[in-house]
């Protein structure tokens, strides 16, 4: 059953990442990118890191992918002018490809030949006994790892903050800042009088 | 449950786990949709009391067979696809609008041991299952392609993450009090939990303002009034929905309510103990759990409904406003003083007395000591 999972799986998330690639329609490539997230959570759970698979799908499905999906749905994508590029790119493209394969060859053809030292499986990355894998992740991040852990954290509330310092860098809003407080101490008595017009006569303003 | 009976029976345990589950699903999704059919009655006739009408009362006695009536109706329809639609898309979006709306029911407990998945990271489960069903929404908005829908479809998708991202929060500060992400170990945390008889967080001056934030974002999750711009009649027809006809916009339309009828079901399971009585009193346990949860869960019901009737709708910029600027830095306040006062008064007994686990490279099997009360070496 599980083999059968496995192989499930697998073969699904590479065919979903494959159709990522070839897709002629940027929100199809969104949508078969969150089938492959999917996928992987699903291998995740097999062998048995739970937590891991579920933080995958609320982060990357949930949240990132949205985004993604968000922006390429507001695209207006012109198909002939895309083919266009992708010739005008393609030696780029080959070349950058052509370069990561090397690289994972390489890496792998040293691991492999036992030039590179990454240390054998022993069993120290296994749960603890007895312990959930959220309580093992739990103890690891905020026992040993606690200082990378923060500074991890630092780091992405700077980017963060840099973010929002480069879009509001004109600090004068041309439109005028609302006030909600303002908005809603309004009463009816402010914005409005009753009048009772005499007949063929307007109302002054 | 109901694979160790079939594994009883003497059949393979593979095999048991497979049909007992699929047994399981059968027992959730069918009940699940009967309630929704009732549900979309009780919720129309409250809604009609409220403003003094008589709602539906033509269908079977008083009424009550109106909802069977509109999906027959519904599914004797044709199914149109506008010609300029994106096809598979089109088609995908109510179904899985559909299934991730039942698929969060897997882990909800319906009484002690009554639960399909027993998993031990439930609220994720329900937290990561629940981000998915923007993704109908948005799909079925932008494969319609038109204007209305797919600007339904872009206010959906900010709407919901903005709403997540507080309802992820209020959830951490009941996990931070239940000490587990089981949705049956943390009712079963809310035993005597209020003043030692009241069972239920939401007796808790730290969590109630939690209880009331969550209620509010689970109105803003599910789309419902006052937050639901979405589908709001007087600017966007009918939103996403509005290419939608027949069973497709009837799939939409049950994946919306067994949606709401989740937010209820969670908020009776986190902060108003579940199966559990609501007082911890002997003769109250008599009375089988699942009635306690149905009550509750469909008292909630009735507060959505109480919502929708009496409260105008919100204005766009203000419902992104009370989930960024009041909702967001409040949960987080929370989280923070929450964590706080369980550290004071919880987690500095001496047997929580926490080691941690040695700096040096590799873990040492001996010194290797976790917080908790087990304190478990290896």
């Amino acid at each position: 059953m599980t083999v059968f999972a496995f192989y499930l799986f697998a073969a699904l998330m590479i065919a979903s990442g494959a159709f990522t690639i070839f897709a002629r329609n940027p929100v199809h490539s969104v949508l078969w990118l969150i089938l492959a997230f999917f996928n992987a959570a699903g291998l995740m759970i097999i062998v048995g890191a739970e937590f891991l698979a579920m933080l995958l799908v609320v982060v990357y499905v949930g949240a990132v992918a949205v985004l993604f999906l968000f922006v390429v749905m507001m695209l207006n994508i012109d198909f002939a002018e895309m083919r266009a590029g992708f010739m005008k790119n393609a030696p780029l493209g080959v070349a950058i490809a052509v370069i990561l394969l090397a690289e994972l060859v390489l890496g792998i053809g040293a691991y492999r030949a036992g030039a590179l030292e990454l240390g054998t499986p022993d069993g120290t990355a296994a749960t603890l006994v007895g312990e959930s894998n959220i309580e093992s992740i739990g103890a690891l991040l905020y026992g040993r790892y606690l200082f990378l852990f923060e500074v991890a954290g630092i780091i992405l509330l700077v980017a963060m903050i840099g973010a929002i310092v480069l879009t509001h860098r004109g600090t004068t809003n041309p439109r005028g800042q609302q006030d909600i407080a303002k908005q809603n101490a309004r009463r009816p008595e402010d914005a409005t009088r009753n009048v009772r017009p005499e007949i063929g006569q307007g109302i002054e303003l | 449950m109901i694979s160790e009976t079939l594994m009883n029976w003497g059949m393979a345990d593979g095999w048991a786990i497979f049909l007992g589950s699929l047994i399981g699903v059968l027992v959730i999704a069918f009940p699940l949709m009967l309630a929704v059919a009732i549900v979309i009655y009780c919720d129309r006739k409250i809604w009609a009391s409220i403003n003094l009408r008589r709602g539906p009362n033509v269908v079977g006695p008083f009424g009550i067979l109106q909802s069977f009536a509109d999906g027959l109706k519904v599914f004797l329809q044709e199914t149109i696809i506008p010609s300029a639609a994106n096809k598979g898309i089109f088609i995908l979006a109510p179904i899985i609008t559909f299934t991730v709306a039942l698929l969060a029911w897997a882990v909800i407990p319906f009484d002690a041991g009554w639960v399909l998945a027993d998993i031990n990271v439930g609220l994720l489960y329900i937290l990561a299952i629940s981000s998915l069903s923007v993704y109908g929404v948005t799909m079925a908005g932008w494969a319609s392609n038109s204007k209305y829908p797919f600007f339904s479809a872009m206010r959906a998708a900010a709407q919901m993450i903005s709403y997540e991202v507080s309802i992820g929060f209020i959830l951490v500060c009941v996990v931070l009090y239940a000490g587990t992400f089981n949705l049956s170990d943390i009712v079963e945390a809310q035993r005597g939990h209020g003043l030692g008889f009241i069972n239920g967080y939401y007796f808790n001056l730290l969590l109630f303002p939690m209880w009331v934030m969550f209620f509010i974002s689970s109105l803003a999750e599910t789309q419902r009034v006052p937050f639901d711009l979405t589908e709001a009649e007087s600017e966007l027809v009918a939103g996403y929905q509005t290419e939608y006809s027949s069973m497709a916009f009837a799939l939409f339309w049950l994946g919306e309510y067994a949606n709401i009828l989740l937010m209820c079901a969670l908020n009776t399971l986190l902060f108003f103990g579940g199966w559990l009585p609501p007082v911890d009193w002997e003769p109250l346990y008599w009375v089988p759990g699942i009635f306690w949860f149905f009550a509750k869960t469909f008292f909630f019901f009735f507060m959505f409904s109480w919502v929708m009737a009496t409260v105008p709708r919100y204005r766009y910029d203000q419902l992104m406003r009370l989930g960024w600027k009041v909702f967001l830095p409040i949960s987080l306040l929370f989280v923070f003083l929450i964590s706080g006062w369980l550290m004071l008064t919880r987690y500095d007994q001496p047997d929580y007395d926490c080691v941690p686990v040695s700096t040096t490279g590799t873990v040492a099997t001996d010194d290797a000591v976790l917080c908790g009360p087990e304190s478990v070496v290896q």
